[in-house]
Parts: C-alpha cells; structure tokens; sequence
C-alpha cells in the first residue's frame, strides 16, 4: 500500500505534464498567435515563465516523490535525525531569489512599453482615433469627424459607432477608454490587451495590430448580470478601407433623407 | 513504569484521578456547556461543525456555477425545477452572477477563515501552548456567536436575492442600487455579514495573540512553539492590523448605498462615485468619489487575508509532517522566519489585484518586484517540508496523505501565481480562469488538503476516538482527483483566454471549442463533491463509534497529546512544564520508543549508561 501512495503522488505531476503538452494541438492554448509586436513579446515572456516553473515543477515533484519512494522503501526502525541544514537553506533562499528578481527586472520594459505614456509610440497621444466607452453592456465607440482630431468633449460632427471598433494596420493608434456607469474592462484576447474601464477616469491604450482581421472584444470585469454579453469587434484593416469607413460613416450620418445627385448615381450602378 | 521516571518525579500518566488539575468539577447546565460555551475546545468544535456545514452549502453552489458553465442554459438538475419554475428550470444570468458571489463568500468567509482560526485556532492554541484556556474565554465564547449574526445577513441576502458583484464587490457595481436587479437590500446585508464576520475574526485574533504570548507553560519558550502556534500567531497579527481596513471599507460602502425608504433619507456619502454617471437610466449620479479607493482598502486586508486563508494550514502540516515521517522538521527558524516574511511582505503586495486597474503604471512595478519577492518564503517552505520528508520513516496514512497533497497542490499555486505576478503576462491572464486555477490551488489544493489532514489528525484529541482509515484513504483518493480533474485544465481555459464569471462563454466564437474540457470539468467537481459526503460520514459516524484511543494515538510530542483524549475543562491534569522543542522525533540515544515529549525533562546520564526515557501514553 505505502507503493501505491507513492506512485500515485510519482504519477499525477506525469499525467499533469502531458496533459499540458498535448494541450495546444487541443487549442486548449492562445487563441492564435498574438497580432500585435507587444503581445507578441508578452507571450515570449510567457514562455520564459513557463520554461521556468516547469524545471521547478518537476525538480520539486521528483524530489518530493524520491523522498517519499526512498521513505517507502526505508525500513531502518529510525528516522534521519537532522534539524536541517544552513548552507541548504541559504542556497535555496539565494536562488530563488536571484530568479524571481531576474523576472521581475525582465519584464519591466514591457510594461513600461505598454503603460508608460512617455513611452507610447510617437503621434499616439496627440491623435487618438477614438474614444471607447464601456456602458451595460455595450461598448460605445466615438471617432472624429475625418480631418478632425478627437476631442475631450463629444462635438457635433464626432461619428458613432456601437460594439465595431476599427483601426489600421501597421500604424500605431491610441484608443481613450472610459466607462458610462460601473466598471467594465477592455480585452482584446487576440492582441493580448487588458485595461480595466473605470467610472470617471479616461485611461488612454495604444497598440499596433499587424495583421488584418476581425478579433473579438470582451468585458473582463464584472459588470452585472450581463457581463458575458458584452461582446464587440475589432476590426483590423488598411489603412484606406478605415479612411474609407470614417467616411462612410460620416455620410450615413449627416444623412438627411433627401436623395442627392450622387447617391441616385449609386443606387443606378 | 520505569525508576527512572518516579525518581525525577514526572508522571503524566492516565493513573492521575481526572479532577486532580485543580480547577474543581462544578456542574454545568447544558446551555452553558454546550451552547453559550467558554470553553476554548467546545467553541473550537462549534466553528468547526458550523464551518464544515458552511462547507457543503458553499461546494452546492459550486456545483451549481460549473453546471452553467458546462451546459449553459439547460436544466439545472434536481433543484431547477423548484428554483425557476418560471422558465422550466433553467437558470438565470443574474442567477448565475449571485451563484458565484455567495460560493466565494461562503468558502471564504464561512469556511476557510474560521475553520482555520476559529476551529483550529480555538481547539489547539491553548493545548499546544499549556494553558488551561483562552486569555479571555467570553470574548472567545462572543467570537462565535458573533457568526451568527454574520450568517443571519448572508443569508437574508440570499433571501433577497443574494448579492451580485462578486465576493471582491468592486463598486460602482456594489455601490448603485439600479446597477444590476440583486444590488438592492442583497448588497447591503452582504456587507453587513462581511463586517460581523470581521467583528467575529478580531476578538479571535485579540484572543489568540494575548494567549499565546502571555500563557504559555512554564519553559514554552517562543522557538519551542509548534509550527502551528507560531503560524496562528502570525495569522492574528495579520488579522488585526488588516481588518480594520476592510471593516472602514465596508462601512464607507455602506453609507454610499443606505436608503430608509421614505422617513430617513440615508446617509448618501459618495465615496466611492464619481459624478455625472447614468447608470440604467437613472438620474445621473452627483459625487467625487473613486472607484479604484475602494479596490485599495479592499484588497489591503483581501490580500494579507490570503495568507490568512494559508498560513495556519502551513503551520499544521508542518506540524503532522514531522509527526508522521518521525523526523524533526527541515529548518525549524527559516520556517518560522519565512512565515513571517510572508506576513510582512504580504502588507504590500495587494496592488498586484490591479495591475489592469488604470492606477500608476510606477506602482505597477513595485508591486511586481515586491510580490515575486513573497514568492521566495514560500519557496523556502517548500523545500523545507521536502526536506522534512527526505530520509523519514514514513506512515503514510491518512493525514500524512492530505499533507502530502498540501505540499504538492502547493508548488502548483505557487508557480502559477508567477504568471499573475509578472505584469505583463497578467495584462492578459487577469480575470481569466488562470486566475481560478491558480487560487483554488491554494484554497482548495493547499489549504484544504491541509485541513482535511488536520481533522484526521487531531480528532482523536476532539473526540477520544480514530476516524476510520479505510474511509478515510478513499476519500482523499477521490478528492484528489476529482480536485486535478477539476482545476488544472482552468490553466489551460485560462491561456486560452476564458474570461471568469461568464454566464455564457459561448457566445463568443473563439471559445467555443472549450465547451467539452468545460464539461469535464464538472463532471470532476461532481466527483470531488460527493466524496466530500465519505469525510462528512466519517466524521460523524467516528464520533460515536471510532475506536477509542489514549492520550497519544500518534506519538506526536506536543502538549496536546499529554492530556486525556478528549481533554476535560482545564485540559491538563497538571500544569505541563516544557523542557524541549516541539520536534524531538527519532533523538539519537533512545532506547524504547522514537520520539520525546516537551514534556520529557533532560536525561541523565549515570555512568556512561543512557537512562530510559519515561514511556510513552497509549
């Protein structure tokens, strides 16, 4: 019986680690590969974490497991008697720490890239493409009228647009992110980005898509009882097609009703 | 008996006559004993029946969560049909989103907490330390049945409907009554049972630091304190300094939301509300308040109340490891140093809740650094207990296994927590279930592992009787996996970006797939939950018919085992005198048996000849 229990606790960090191994052709993984040059470099880190903790996971589940075997296997009537060992505690207080202060350092670049404002690619921040505000439970997207840069307060000739957020690719745009009632958050899964929306506060996010597409965009913050239903797009394309959106959304909103020369010539096409 | 023990005139034996420990038997109603008890063991065992009741209420709403997840908008099983018989028994959203909150809150604040302060703590602190009671056995009594006012508002909250924005209850979401159908009265008596739970939890702590630094025996010096005293006594210094904050929070809250109807107005402060929101429709909202104030003072006891949640199951485990691998523990001070370092550090690191909050990128960073840095303690105490293990003699029987599992889960809790450590990598994994997985390791993985293994242990103290071992192997067995099966594939919805406290993740396309790893989840939850009935039965069944047993079934050598299984009113016979530290297992020079007591004064040695210790109690 001892066997068994030490087998049992040998074999569930071995079904743990295949499991994790097969978990990707699964797509139990990232919901693709990241599109955005940020998000790429946060899933590299990821990976380096990973690496990490599954050299400890599975030192410390041998170690546990072979201290267990060989206790099983013990049939002196004594224990070791040992209270312990400095030289051990001091290495393994010293690496770990040498470790989790190398990650910590690692990764604050990518951080301060992705949060800092005085890092924020330039033109970002003089020229956001839109305002997104978080409200139950929808997301209420606000751009400037073509030409036009964004403002604090909505204008008259600001566009509007519900749950589809569009912006170019390759170019780096700013987004101003607030919230109308309670808290929601902003998360893009594909291009990595998370930031919490909160009441009374405009948190400005930028980032950079490189590849073009439709990507979901989710609520991440409890926001009632409709929080799963947040759902909205991103919509990642050229820079024209987005120029060209703008202006078509312009169109249909100082559309007055009254057929013009030039939408007669369309409807005839 | 041997010579050796009359000469030095120590005898701890059953052969004392049980009323000999000077307290003088009076006669006790019922109530007084059994209900409106001041005694530190019988309000031990009131927490831990009210906690392990809490215990199954809190897993049925788990239950109930993963069924939606897995089978969103299907008939609940068995209750859906009372529950919504309106919809034919499928649940709602603001059902499912009230699921989540109360399963959180019961665990938390009627399970974890005071299963391991107030039946733990209760039971053990003043056996372990030699005192005949608590430092001051009313407020003790008060700390109990200042639960039940605590248990009164949860539950008129469920009657209303049960509270609604998460057991972190971020405002505004908390804070306006027209945010979300439940956040009416619901809310409020929630935070009204927060903070009895708080009143509850402070004059434990008062209690438990006031005990263990003023009576302990005679010779308890503080480096001879078990693991577990010393991990109870870093809790309630924890607990006192951090609760306050919340109990403040709360009431800030409170005073945001309180509305008489139509003779008192209430109170109307705006802490927490920025104005000129509209929130359903509603007038906008006057106020300069902020939101993230309450993240702050929330998470500044939430955080440190995570070590709450952990540090006394650490302490406990080290405590039955030792015993059972007859083996002093690993690096006795850098356990108790590294606990300590937890506590501290754990002071300020609560930031890490809220790197996606919009608060200073700067503090991000600090945050960051200072909570890799708690990882290295807990690094510390994971070697230690491997190294407690390596070369014992081990009996692996039941509480041996459930510490074993602590241990293991542990290491899991503690390596995932990096991802959530390390801000860039959070910016995706927050409020993922990376997040779930990551803390159920260490609530259930950890904490309960180590709970389990310390009712299998310490009941023979409590009841005078085993628990049954058989039942007892099959219960771990299949908690453990049923515990795998259920949390480790949330590491991988968690990279796979599967939001937490989604009614309906299906909705949107890209997780979709997810579904069948979803359904088999549950499945293992449902298998994890009805093992939890073979603990149940054991415990009860034992009670009254478990094999009796002596003083020290275990051969444990702390205090608690000299006195008489149970212990009577005054617990000792004679006022224990400690003479060593609380891990003499396997001393070189020992002829009849493996261990010495606390108890056990210094051998002499007479003429070369090692003289016998005095015998052990069975």
């Amino acid at each position: 019986m001892r066997k068994f229990w030490v087998l049992f606790f040998m074999f569930w960090p071995i079904a743990a680690i295949v499991y994790s191994a097969m978990s990707p052709s699964y797509h139990w993984w990232f919901p693709g590969a990241s599109v955005t040059d940020l998000g790429q470099r946060i899933d590299n880190l990821f990976y380096l974490i990973l690496i990490i903790i599954t050299v400890v996971f599975i030192g410390t589940q041998i170690a546990l497991g072979y201290a267990l075997w060989k206790a099983a296997h013990n049939d002196d009537d004594k224990a070791q008697f040992s209270h312990g060992s400095h030289n051990l505690e001091v290495i393994w207080s010293v690496a770990p720490a040498v470790i989790l202060l190398f990650l910590a350092l690692y990764q604050m670049d990518v951080w301060r890239d992705f949060r800092v404002k005085a890092y924020f690619p330039e033109g970002t921040i003089e020229t956001p493409i839109a305002e997104v505000t978080a409200r139950q439970f929808e997301w209420r997207i606000r751009y400037p009228a073509p030409g036009k840069k964004l403002q604090p307060k909505p204008q008259p000739d600001d566009l509007y647009a519900v749950n589809e957020l569009r912006a170019p690719i390759g170019r780096a745009v700013m987004i101003q992110l607030r919230s109308e009632d309670v808290q929601h958050a902003f998360f893009l899964p594909h291009l990595r980005i998370k930031q919490d929306a909160i009441p009374g506060q405009i948190i400005p996010i930028w980032f950079k898509a490189e590849k073009k597409g439709i990507y979901e965009l989710l609520c991440a913050e409890l926001c009632g009882w409709g929080h799963y239903k947040m759902r909205a797009q991103l919509t990642v394309e050229r820079e024209v097609e987005f120029q060209g959106y703008l202006k078509k959304l312009q169109a249909d909103q100082n559309y007055d009703g009254f057929p013009t020369s030039d939408s007669v010539a369309k409807k005839e096409e | 008996m041997s010579t050796a023990e009359v000469a030095l005139g120590h005898d701890h034996g059953q052969a004392h006559a049980p009323d000999a420990h000077g307290h003088g038997h009076h006669q006790q109603s019922f109530i007084q004993k059994y209900v409106f008890s001041e005694d530190h063991k019988m309000i031990g065992l009131q927490f831990l029946f009210t906690t392990l009741l809490m215990l199954f209420l809190g897993g049925g709403l788990a239950l109930g969560v993963r069924w939606q997840v897995a089978f969103p908008w299907t008939d609940l099983p068995i209750l859906g049909r009372i529950l919504f018989s309106e919809t034919g028994g499928q649940m709602s959203p603001e059902f499912y989103t009230m699921l989540f909150t109360m399963h959180a809150t019961v665990m938390i604040f009627l399970v974890i907490i005071p299963i391991l302060a107030g039946a733990f703590g209760n039971f053990l602190i003043p056996l372990m330390v030699g005192a005949d009671d608590m430092a001051f056995p009313k407020l003790n009594m008060l700390s109990y049945w200042f639960m039940w006012p605590a248990i009164v508002f949860f539950g008129l909250s469920f009657y209303h409907g049960g509270a609604a924005a998460g057991w972190t209850s971020y405002p505004l979401l908390s804070d306006l009554r027209q945010s979300a159908p439940y956040s009416g009265s619901a809310q409020t008596y929630w935070l009204l049972g927060v903070t009895f739970v708080g009143v509850s939890s402070m004059m434990g702590s008062v209690n438990y630091m006031t005990t263990i630094i003023n009576m302990r025996a005679p010779g308890m010096t503080l480096f001879r304190m078990p693991l577990t005293i010393w991990s109870m006594f870093i809790t309630a210094i924890l607990q006192a300094f951090a609760l306050p904050v919340l109990t403040a929070a709360g009431f800030m809250l409170v005073f945001d939301r309180l509305d008489f109807g139509g003779y008192f107005e209430g109170i109307h402060s705006t802490f927490f509300v920025p104005a000129g929101l509209v929130v359903n429709n509603a007038e906008p909202t006057v106020g300069g308040g902020q939101p993230l104030l309450w993240q702050h003072l929330f998470w500044f006891y939430s955080h440190p109340a995570v070590y709450i949640m952990l540090l006394p199951a650490m302490g406990m485990v080290s405590d039955i490891l030792s015993c059972m691998c007859r083996k002093p523990i690993f690096g006795y001070k850098p356990m108790v140093y590294s606990m300590a370092a937890i506590a501290g550090l754990g002071f300020i690191v609560w930031g890490h809740h809220m790197f996606t909050s919009g608060m200073n990128p700067a503090l991000g960073m600090t945050f960051m650094v200072s909570t890799m840095m708690i990882a290295l303690p807990s690094a510390v105490k994971v070697f230690n207990w491997i190294g407690t293990i390596w070369g014992g003699r081990v009996q692996f029987n039941v509480p041996m296994l459930n510490c074993t599992a602590f241990v293991s889960m542990f290491i899991v809790g503690g390596l995932s927590g990096i991802f959530m450590s390390s801000v860039p990598t959070d910016i995706y994994f927050h409020d993922t279930y990376m997040i779930v997985a990551h803390f159920h390791y260490i609530i259930f993985g950890a904490t309960l592992f180590g709970v389990f293994g310390g009712i299998h242990f310490w009941f023979p103290k409590m009841f005078g009787r085993m628990m049954n071992e058989t039942v007892g192997k099959w219960h771990f067995f299949f908690t453990f996996i049923g515990f795998n099966g259920t949390f480790f594939p949330m590491h991988m919805l968690g990279i796979a970006g599967f939001p937490r406290r989604y009614a309906d993740p299906y909705l949107h396309p890209y997780l979709e797939h997810l579904m069948p790893l979803n359904q088999f989840i549950t499945y293992s939850a449902i298998l994890m939950g009805f093992a939890q009935f073979l603990m149940l039965g054991n415990f009860f069944v034992s009670i009254f018919n478990g094999k009796k047993i002596g003083r020290n079934p275990w051969n444990a050598n702390g205090l608690e085992w000299t006195a008489p299984s149970p212990p009577g009113h005054g617990n000792f016979d004679i006022l224990p005198v400690v003479y060593r530290g609380p891990y003499e297992y396997s001393t070189p020079g020992q002829v009849d048996r493996d261990f010495l007591m606390q108890t056990d004064p210094p051998v002499r040695k007479t003429a070369g000849v090692v003289a016998a210790a005095p015998t052990a109690h069975h």
